[in-house]
């Protein structure tokens, strides 16, 4: 643990060796395309199939109808126990809906048979807006009984005693604030090659899925095909980032279009039906309060929040969490009462709220903590550190109960913000910040002080679809003291091969390169839920801890055996058990190992394995201080990230290079949506953003030279004190440029900037308060 | 059909990787007569009679170049997607300028997105391809 070790993984990858779903090529494939639709919200009158049908090459059209006759499979149901359209038969409720699929024997005749296929609307008038929707003019699911827009009401915290802290308030803020639509963009979209044996009745799935257990289990029970003849193998994936989580209507039809077929088929969306059809993240739109006592100490917090689902609820949350962990948004901050309350509507756009690198709504929660904690201290006149420093909870209150029922671990936010004032200089900015102001210069310093919330999550309160979310770990040890580990989350980057091979070498004293990963092949590895909202290492991690020490402690009994003393005269040192006091009388691990298949003890069972299945006592706090520079260009409302320091705490940290690279990645994945990433929808909800030439995913030159620092606060109650790290950026980062921003022109009367802060928006602001260049 | 579906299929070269249909993401970037190009937006047919190099071709020997060192020595990727065609574009941009400044590197694969590194490992491990690079006096050709 601790060590920078190079991956393990790396050599496939640089040598171009990946094997991602899309390399994968097996005989007889054919080749499956998605006809959309060009509406919002449209009837379907009729779907004519019969020019694609009589093309050469073609060899099936799968249409809703199909999939009805085949056992009801034109619906399914979302990870929300919603339903959601798999191929739709009356009518259509987002733009780039799958109409029907279209099976060829090559991708270039599928895609112009795509083209053949005509299809007869009947445009409805979308509803776009979400308050709008909430006057149910236009409804979006007239499948439901009851005819409205509204799905679903949450909230959290005490109403009453909130109220009660705003009344008595020395000072009140308030603020709206919009956290527009964005999508995950990883460099691969999303496909599947399905391949059903009609002989064996076996359905042998390639899926780009970070979570193939999960899948398996969804599948077999929408389809009826029994579980032990389904095997979903995860291969490589290019990142995942929550986007492959949901169950596309695609993976559907591609499965549906193997098992009638007898064939293998692929189906590889395009980049732009990925980003214009698959699940989208964020869309809420909030409003805040916040209440101070005359010290400028936090009293209370509360806020209503409108959740834009689209068209049906298929936000990838625990099951009991319609809006995610939202709840933690009160923050690194100490405070009386907070009351949160969450709708969810339904919209004429696609349907989900995946958990973008955020562990589910926390993003959201952040965002709204972090601009209200800055705009607060702005109103009261006080340094944006400063304020935060006599408002953080402090490391003697942990664990610390949350007034809306989060028992966070440990933390220690003074540290990580002095941290972070330190590397980057921060009185010396305020001073220069001074200076510019006088010249007009408009220059600022935005802070974000989060708390995350991940490793979802024990048992108790946490289920996807009413599978608990627990992870696992299976080791085996070889005569020859080499090991074989799987796991049940995977990797989509994360580097898994590399750092659950240093937890397994720490436990046993392996060398990590005799430590063979792997994980995504659900006919090997232990059942798990997957990798996202950063829970592998707090649960799968910690599985992989616990069965090494059961293995440890047969391990030690044929020690024990071997030396010809009793257990009690063992003292583990690195890699081997030697007899206390008398060190040179020692067994190696692999020694160990070699016995138990050749000299284990009488009345024991040989072999040397383990398998753990871990269900996380609480979830897992991490938390940093991130603070950024900025400086405006008053002519073009253009936002220069000057510098930007984050000082992140993941308790004990496995492997500090990759821990740095989920960082940076993370940073860049905050900056984005900060300044350049929106999905937007016109009012007939078309999609404008719909390819990589307008949806601006930030090149090596947009992203910053990224300052890292960390601080050490393990988790109490995990096995290697460690907490997950891969989404802390995504989420404390935002803020942190948008208050810079916010910062910068406060003077001006500038109170808030939505994002993306495109130089549009800034400049408009600037010559609102009377800025002309 | 175009170049990369050609590589990827009638080759059975499939380190060259799709990312997008716009010409924007980078990942089909292959070196085309020693200019790198984004290969699903070239025909095969413009292939023909020219030179095609991919990242398969690198290490041909049994040896990593350079550039593939620095990506695994500086932790340059994470998932791997748009890790050939990033040292692609790197392998030309240091026979165009085989010392690049910081800036240089950036704006060198600014027609390469990444999701999962936020760019400061990969220039670092580009910069430590230029260093070996100089340091081997290798002939550095695209």
């Amino acid at each position: 643990m601790g060590h920078a070790m190079k991956r393990k993984e790396d050599p496939r990858f640089i040598q171009g060796k990946g094997r991602y779903v899309d390399d994968v090529k097996l005989p007889g494939m054919l080749y499956m395309d998605l006809v959309r639709s060009p509406y919002a919200h449209a009837k379907i009158k009729s779907i004519d199939t019969s020019e694609a049908l009589a093309t050469d090459g073609v060899l099936a059209v799968i249409t809703g109808e199909d999939l009805k006759a085949a056992g009801d499979l034109h619906w399914m149901p979302t990870l929300m126990s919603d339903t959601q359209m798999v191929l739709p038969i009356e009518k259509v409720a987002y733009y780039a809906q799958e109409i029907c699929a279209v099976i060829a024997t090559d991708r270039y005749i599928a895609a112009d048979a795509v083209e053949k296929v005509v299809v007869d609307y009947e445009p409805l008038e979308a509803v776009v807006d979400p308050h709008l929707a909430l006057e149910d003019k236009v409804i979006v699911r007239d499948d439901k009984d009851k005819k409205t827009n509204h799905i679903w009401h949450w909230e959290a915290g005490d109403k009453e005693a909130t109220d009660k802290v705003f009344a008595e308030a020395a000072r009140v803020v308030e603020q709206t604030m919009h956290i527009p639509r964005i999508h995950v963009s990883s460099i691969e979209t999303c496909g599947m090659v399905a391949n059903y044996n009609k002989a064996t009745e076996h359905m042998q799935i390639y899926m780009t899925s970070q979570a193939p257990h999960a899948h398996r289990t969804v599948f077999a029970l929408v389809s009826g095909l029994p579980e032990q003849k389904i095997q979903i193998i995860s291969p490589d994936i290019g990142g995942g980032f929550g986007g492959k989580v949901p169950v596309y209507p695609g993976y559907v039809c591609c499965a549906v279009a193997s098992l009638v077929t007898g064939k293998p088929v692929k189906w590889i969306e395009d980049r732009s039906e990925n980003l214009q059809a698959d699940s989208f993240a964020r869309d809420y739109h909030i409003a805040a309060e916040m209440a101070a006592d005359s010290d400028g100490k936090i009293t209370g917090l509360r806020v209503k929040t409108l959740s834009d689902c689209g068209a049906a609820d298929a936000a990838a949350n625990p099951s009991k969490f319609p809006a995610g962990l939202y709840s933690i948004c009160t923050g690194s901050y100490d405070m009386k009462a907070a009351h949160i309350a969450v709708d969810g509507v339904y919209t004429n756009k696609p349907p989900g709220g995946v958990a973008y690198r955020c562990s589910f709504r926390v993003t959201e929660a952040v965002h709204m903590i972090e601009r209200m904690a800055d705009i607060m201290a702005h109103e009261l006149g006080e340094d944006s550190a400063d304020f935060r420093l006599k408002n953080f909870i402090r490391p003697d209150q942990f664990p610390y109960e949350s007034p809306t029922g989060w028992q966070y671990d440990s933390g220690n936010y003074t540290a990580a913000l002095e941290k972070a004032m330190e590397i980057i200089d921060y009185r010396a900015l305020r001073k220069e910040q001074a200076e510019k102001r006088e010249c007009g210069e408009l220059m600022g310093i935005g802070i974000s002080s989060f708390t995350e919330v991940v490793g979802a999550g024990p048992s108790r309160d946490f289920d996807i679809l009413g599978i608990k979310m627990f992870d696992s770990a299976e080791i085996r040890i070889h005569p020859t003291g080499k090991a074989m580990a799987r796991f049940g989350t995977k990797s989509q980057g994360q580097g898994h091969e590399t750092t659950y091979a240093q937890i397994v070498a720490e436990e046993l004293g392996l060398p990590a390169s005799d430590v063979q990963v792997e994980e995504g092949d659900t006919d090997t590895a232990p059942y798990g839920l997957g990798t996202y909202a950063s829970r592998s290492t707090p649960t799968a991690g910690a599985a992989g801890a616990m069965a090494a020490r059961k293995i440890k402690a047969k391990a030690k009994k044929i020690a024990a055996h071997l030396l010809e003393v009793g257990e009690d005269d063992l003292e583990w040192n690195v890699d081997k058990f030697q007899v206390k006091g008398s060190p040179d009388q020692a067994k190696t691990i692999q020694e160990i190992a070699f016995a138990a298949y050749t000299n284990h003890p009488q009345g024991m069972e040989a072999g040397l394995e383990a398998t753990d299945y871990y269900d996380p006592p609480n979830l897992t706090f991490p938390f940093g201080s991130y603070i950024c520079v900025v400086d405006i260009d008053s002519g073009t409302g253009e936002v220069h990230v000057r510098r930007f320091v984050a000082v992140d705490d993941c308790g004990n940290i496995i492997n500090p290079l990759i821990v740095e690279g989920q960082i940076h990645g993370g940073l860049t994945q905050g900056l984005a949506p900060a300044l350049f990433e929106e999905i937007v929808y016109d009012e007939n909800g078309q999609n404008l953003s719909g390819t990589l030439a307008d949806y601006l995913v930030p090149t090596a030159v947009e992203s910053p030279k990224w300052e890292t620092g960390r601080t050490i606060t393990p988790s109490p109650h995990h096995p290697l004190g460690a907490k997950g790290v891969g989404e802390s950026p995504t989420v404390g980062a935002p803020p942190a440029i948008v208050n810079a921003v916010v910062d910068a022109m406060w003077h001006l009367g500038v109170r808030h900037v939505e994002i993306p802060m495109t130089p549009q928006r800034i400049w408009s602001q600037l010559r609102e308060h009377g800025v002309t260049d | 059909m175009l170049l990369v579906h050609f590589v990827r299929e009638v080759l059975d070269l499939t380190g060259t990787h799709i990312g997008c249909d716009t010409t924007s993401c980078g990942a089909c970037t292959l070196l085309l007569n020693g200019r790198a190009v984004k290969s699903c937006t070239v025909f095969a047919a413009q292939a023909d009679g020219g030179s095609v190099e991919t990242i398969e071709a690198l290490a041909a020997d049994g040896n990593l170049h350079p550039l593939q060192e620095g990506f695994w020595e500086k932790h340059g990727l994470q998932c791997g997607y748009c890790t050939p065609g990033m040292i692609m574009s790197a392998k030309e941009l240091l026979a165009r300028n085989p010392n690049p400044t910081e800036e240089e590197i950036r704006r060198g694969i600014s027609g390469n997105l990444c999701r999962c590194t936020g760019y400061n490992k990969i220039v670092e491990a580009i910069q430590y391809g230029a260093k070996k690079q100089s340091e081997s006096g290798e002939e550095v050709s695209a």
